[in-house]
């Protein structure tokens, strides 16, 4: 890997993934946020106020927890946790959404839109909306509203709009979609804050810059504790927005292993799972190039994962090329690993994460008895595990 | 001269506009669509604009995402709709064929292969909703040495310099979205469309056809009398949701808006 890595280009290309690739009432939008977001992001009095708002609103920094008896569990490497579960909201969903929400009032937009999956960036997003009093409306598919309700009432209690989705798989394929004939109707007053690294340029490096915090800081953290970088770093991957707020700031570090971990559902060989990097193929939806779950004649297929906020048939360009240079390796790990990662880290730590975090603290069960003791794995640990309260407790036949 | 640049300019020569219909391929099921073509042309459209069904159809209003799931349903695809294009040609040699959809199933079968398909489909136009002309040259540059004409968009904001790089990459006609919005939305507005439209002519040669919001004859005469012509989708779908158990009915129908729209267009 170059030592300057310095992607995407000024058109938003990593290699042959990413792009602009909308319909053209969508490009003057798109070049009004990418002139914005260029001048702002090298902006001092822009920075100020966000780290100002990461560290008094999200409570950044996040700490980096060692979990030593969960690390001598499984007996290999130091298992050490990046606690984005403990950010306001509930997962690192808020870092992007506060530095967009921020864009936005520069911009003058009064009207707030976004998709969600699990509903952890609507939440994220109603969150900044009602602090700064804007309309909010989030479109979330009508399979994610039933599976993730306590997350639509958080939604609505903040003061925002929930619309679900009725079209095609009704999960976050659909949200997305929805909210792009949204913006294409609204845009002169409206913000389209999109959860993570896919969707057309500036947005996959954009929600990348506003994720970076995390690496930056585990960098810092891993270098304090352990007065060396770690040896692999790994985080789940849906559109992949946690796993690159991660990677990033190690990317020229060659010596860190990157393990993204996807969600195989039911298994990657039952064509019932969302893993496109692992077993997709390049193509062109929501805006960008990327690897997708597509059939033969490139129409979208259904994905599936025990999370909502996996279960999409697309993820980040970056991710693509990642993969593509070998980078970074992408693994998958089914419904039911993911059900013993989950109880794993509930029992050994006390702490419970959520079913997309889950996918990784499986995959580090693998990895980490592989490893040397003196080694250091940096799981990030996305977001908590009480929206998935209801869906775990239906598991096993409790009634809430 | 390719097909549609010759029917345009015919239309110019005798003073009329052209009538786009869009209907989506295999909608509500794949052997009504070729029938439905050639009552089409029979009914005095000028062009013809067959939809290719995707899964995701991001830019487009309930009506077609709809069209788009029943002719999905029938397992249609790009190919398949190629099939379909092919069969009409049999039997009309005159007519201009344009696909319009998305890019995933172009970029499923290859760009080659696509437009070595379009062309041996004898297809006069291809305009891909998601497509700008910026990440289109690839295949833009395929379709035009196939005779194929790339088709773009244009909206109510796009600036100057848009119009003219859709000048500089499109050929055929170019596809003006009359509002903000997405296939069969709210009400255009017939000022804006005619300012809008006279920037636009400012800055191409190109043809203009009209499209998003057309509802009606009357709309369409409007609308049609602004630019080069009007393309109408979402209006003529709703006549076969409508009539969803009697595909008949359904052709009847559109059969009968599009002769009323010809009519107030001629007169």
């Amino acid at each position: 890997m170059t030592e300057k890595y310095n992607m995407p280009d000024e058109r938003g290309h990593f290699g042959p993934y990413g792009g602009i690739f909308v319909a053209e009432t969508l490009i003057p939008p798109i070049q009004e946020l990418n002139a914005a977001y260029q001048q702002y992001l090298n902006d001092p009095e822009f920075i100020a106020e966000l780290d100002a708002d990461l560290k008094y609103y999200v409570g950044r920094p996040s700490p980096l927890y060692h979990a030593e008896r969960w690390s001598r569990e499984l007996g290999g490497a130091q298992i050490y946790l990046k606690r984005e579960d403990l950010n306001h909201t509930g997962s690192h969903k808020i870092n992007n959404t506060v530095g967009q929400a921020l864009l936005a009032k520069r911009m003058g937009k009064t009207r707030i839109i976004a998709e969600t999956g699990a509903g952890q960036h609507g939440v994220a997003t109603a969150t900044v909306a009602a602090r700064l009093g804007l309309e909010c409306v989030v479109y979330m598919g009508a399979v994610d509203v039933a599976r993730q309700s306590l997350n639509v009432y958080r939604m609505k209690l903040l003061g925002a709009t929930v619309i679900a989705v009725e079209s095609g798989s009704k999960t976050l394929k659909d949200a997305l979609n929805e909210a792009l004939r949204d913006w294409v109707t609204n845009v002169d007053n409206t913000f389209y804050i999109i959860g993570t690294v896919a969707g057309p340029h500036p947005y996959p490096a954009m929600v990348r810059d506003f994720q970076a915090i995390i690496g930056r800081e585990a960098k810092e953290q891993c270098l304090e504790a352990t007065g060396r970088l770690p040896d692999a770093l790994v985080a789940c991957v849906g559109g992949g927005s946690n796993a690159i707020g991660l990677f990033h700031p190690f990317i020229n570090d060659a010596s860190v292993k990157m393990y993204g971990v996807e969600a195989a559902g039911d298994g990657v060989a039952t064509g019932r799972h969302s893993a496109p990097l692992c077993a997709g193929r390049p193509g062109v939806l929501h805006g960008n190039r990327t690897y997708l779950m597509a059939d033969d004649d490139g129409e979208i297929i259904e994905t599936h994962s025990i999370s909502a906020g996996l279960d999409y048939p697309g993820v980040g360009p970056e991710h693509a090329w990642l993969k593509d240079t070998g980078r970074a390796t992408y693994v998958n790990i089914t419904d039911t690993e993911a059900l013993e990662g989950f109880y794993a880290l509930t029992h050994m730590e006390g702490i419970i994460p959520a079913l997309e975090s889950s996918h990784a603290m499986a995959y580090t069960m693998k990895l980490a008895p592989t490893m040397n003791k003196d080694e250091t794995i940096i799981i990030n640990l996305s977001g908590r595990g009480d929206k998935d309260m209801q869906t775990m407790a239906k598991r096993e036949g409790i009634e809430l | 001269m390719s097909r549609l640049a010759a029917r345009f300019e015919e239309l110019a020569k005798t003073g009329r506009k052209a009538l786009i219909p869009f209907i989506t391929a295999g909608d509500p099921k794949p052997e009504f669509t070729v029938p439905m073509m050639h009552a089409m042309v029979e009914a005095g459209v000028d062009v013809i604009e067959l939809g290719v069904p995707f899964s995701d159809p991001m830019a487009d209003g309930p009506v077609i995402q709809r069209a788009s799931e029943r002719a999905l349903a029938h397992k249609m695809s790009l190919r398949r709709t190629l099939e379909i294009a092919t069969e009409f040609r049999k039997t009309d040699q005159k007519t201009p064929v344009v696909l319009m959809g998305y890019l995933n199933p172009i970029e499923a079968m290859g760009y080659e292969n696509f437009a070595n398909a379009a062309q041996l489909a004898d297809i006069d136009g291809v305009l891909t909703v998601d497509l700008p002309p910026e990440e289109g040259v690839e295949c833009g540059a395929l379709l035009k040495a196939r005779g194929v004409d790339p088709i773009f968009l244009l909206a109510p904001n796009s600036t100057d310099e848009r119009v003219k790089k859709m000048d500089a990459s499109g050929s055929g006609y170019i596809y003006y979205v009359s509002l903000k919005g997405v296939t069969g939305a709210g009400h255009l507005n017939v000022a804006d469309v005619e300012n809008k439209v006279k920037q636009i002519k400012a800055n191409t040669q190109l043809p203009i056809a009209i499209g998003f919001g057309v509802k009606d004859a009357d709309t369409a005469k409007t609308v049609a009398n602004i630019g080069d012509g009007v393309v109408i989708g979402s209006a003529l779908i709703s006549k076969i949701e409508a009539n969803l158990d009697d595909p008949d009915q359904a052709k009847n129908e559109i059969i009968e808006l599009l002769t009323s729209i010809r009519h107030a267009l001629d007169n």
